[in-house]
């Protein structure tokens, strides 16, 4: 079955997703950009709320920090915008995917103090103070994470739109259970829709990865 | 999504005066809340963020074997607790087969109970419909198989929350803070049905906030068990679910709770089911005909006649699966 699909090119893949990576970083930098017209004063943490304290936030773009993949970002969001949103618009990493924007596709999926999230349902202004990880910090071509590796060797992806989620979703389990079997791989990407259908491929992975194979092959 | 302000209140007190206002709402998981607000069912314009509010947090096991959990816990926690995984199964049962990973990380106890149907009329924000102030249910006449067999009418919304049965069965009660004060409420009679107000699903006053949930110790020999029957396994809501307890001393039922979920607009208990269990033994039979007594009363809609079938096998089987371990239980005590 594998051998009968045409190989895709690696060069045509990569001007394809740079050409979606652009056409995303522009509009992004557009909204940046009008998000910066009431965003006059510098951007400073919030300082921890003292006991009686009341916080008050918006409509209007807010200044706050969050803490992604191990970095201070600071960016200035309305109380509305979704963590989601924040993440591609305001701060450019266009890896995390935005689909149904209702919590029910997962391709959003982000790690929030280590567990996996939808990030369309969770508010900007409620992750601060949260560790989040993204796909971008869990690894990069050059440095891929276990699992990633495991997905390009596995060959678990097909539109790509799902896989983002789906990686960190299985991550997170591994994590928990570095020899978790089907049942708990399957449970674990319950909240994860691949449209293409690439269930069995990502199972593969998945599994590959918990047995310790599959890992950085995907490097070579 | 219209643009709203997120403000966060010292105390829950202070949480209370501020949803009593107009346009405002509580927030905390913000799974419900922000898929209606993104939805344009409702656009409210200050959500008061209940996250910090630690008081309405934890999960703690009473000295008497009462259980505690705050409205504030996440749905995982339940899930995954040892204390209410063993004492108290179908509550983390319940919790287990919720949603998906992703939002039982986000969603909490109070936010299951207190979420809004599911309803594709309700959930339209081109459709005025009954719930939301219209003068008509438009799943009368219209497409209805999700929808109400017991209870219906005029409004035949299922009630969406998974908790609520299990927890029903455990004979829970909800502490309620709000302007008039501290209530506690059995959610037994909390939940509403849209013969009482069409608008909403239970007794939640304006300014009132839910807490925490309060479930008795179970009796000496009770067993617990809920389970669910889906058109979709890895994730879904239910197109019917049982939450049942059952205390077993030898060989028979001493006494038995039945829930459903996702048959009426409210949680189903069916009390003549449970009484024909009582001093019965749990046998095939008997489990049989509780089954039957339990959806004797079914008012199924021009699409949803299969629910009724699928809820009498899943009465069946939850008697059967809670009696076998309160038998085992009952031998071992």
């Amino acid at each position: 079955m594998k051998s009968d699909k045409p190989k895709k090119s690696h060069k045509a893949a990569l001007s394809r997703r740079s050409f979606l990576k652009g056409a995303a970083l522009t509009s992004a930098g557009a909204m940046a950009a009008v998000a910066s017209l009431s965003h006059l004063k510098p951007a400073h943490a919030d300082a921890p709320m003292p006991a009686g304290a009341v916080e008050r936030l918006g409509p209007g773009p807010a200044p706050i920090e969050l803490k992604i993949n191990g970095e201070v970002k600071r960016l200035s969001v309305e109380p509305r915008v979704t963590l989601l949103r924040a993440l591609r618009e305001h701060l450019g990493m266009t890896g995390t995917k935005l689909v149904c924007d209702r919590g029910a596709c997962g391709a959003c999926t982000v790690l929030m103090d280590g567990r996996t999230v939808t990030s369309c349902m969770v508010l900007a202004v409620d992750a601060r103070g949260r560790e989040i990880v993204t796909i971008e910090g869990l690894g990069n071509p050059a440095r891929m994470h276990p699992v990633q590796a495991a997905f390009v060797v596995a060959d678990a992806m097909q539109c790509g739109f799902c896989t983002p989620g789906m990686v960190m979703s299985i991550a997170a389990a591994l994590k928990r259970n570095p020899k978790a079997g089907e049942d708990e791989i399957r449970q674990s990407v319950a909240g994860n829709i691949c449209r293409c259908g690439t269930y069995p491929h990502v199972f593969a992975a998945a599994l590959n990865t918990a047995r310790g194979f599959g890992a950085g092959k995907g490097n070579a | 999504m219209n643009r709203f302000e997120v403000v966060t209140p010292a105390d829950v007190e202070h949480a209370s005066a501020m949803i009593a206002k107009p346009n405002c709402a509580a927030i905390a998981g913000g799974v419900d809340v922000l898929d209606l607000q993104k939805l344009g069912v409702t656009r409210t314009a200050t959500l008061v963020n209940l996250k910090p509010l630690a008081a309405m947090n934890g999960i703690d096991e009473k000295p008497g074997g009462d259980l505690r959990l705050g409205a504030l816990v996440k749905l995982h926690e339940v899930a995954e607790h040892p204390v209410i995984r063993k004492r108290f199964s179908a509550i983390s049962d319940a919790a287990r087969q919720a949603a998906t990973p992703q939002i039982r990380n986000l969603g909490t106890v109070g936010g299951n109970l207190l979420q809004r149907p599911r309803c594709w009329y309700f959930r339209n924000p081109l459709t005025n419909c009954l719930k939301k102030g219209g003068d008509r249910c438009f799943s009368v006449g219209g497409l209805n198989r999700y929808h109400a067999i017991f209870g219906g009418g005029p409004s035949f919304i299922v009630h969406p929350s998974n908790l609520a049965p299990a927890l029903v069965a455990f004979g829970a009660s909800a502490h309620i803070v709000g302007p008039g004060g501290v209530r506690t409420v059995e959610l037994e009679k909390f939940f509403a049905l849209p013969s009482v107000d069409p608008h909403r699903e239970n007794d939640l006053k304006a300014g009132e906030i839910i807490t925490e949930i309060i479930v008795p110790a179970p009796a000496r020999g009770a067993r617990s068990i809920y389970i669910e029957a889906r058109e979709k396994q890895s994730f879904d809501w239910p197109l019917v679910s049982v939450a049942a307890v059952i205390v077993a001393n030898g060989k028979t039922v001493s006494q038995a709770r039945i829930v459903m979920g996702a048959v009426a607009p409210i949680p189903w208990r069916v009390p003549d089911a449970e009484r024909t269990l009582a001093g019965m033994a749990p046998s095939e039979e008997n489990a049989r005909a509780a089954a039957k007594i339990a959806i004797k009363n079914a008012a199924p809609l021009p699409d949803n006649g299969y629910k009724v079938k699928i809820a009498e096998v899943l009465v069946r089987r939850a008697i059967l699966g809670a009696a076998s371990e309160a038998a085992t239980a009952s031998d071992q005590t």
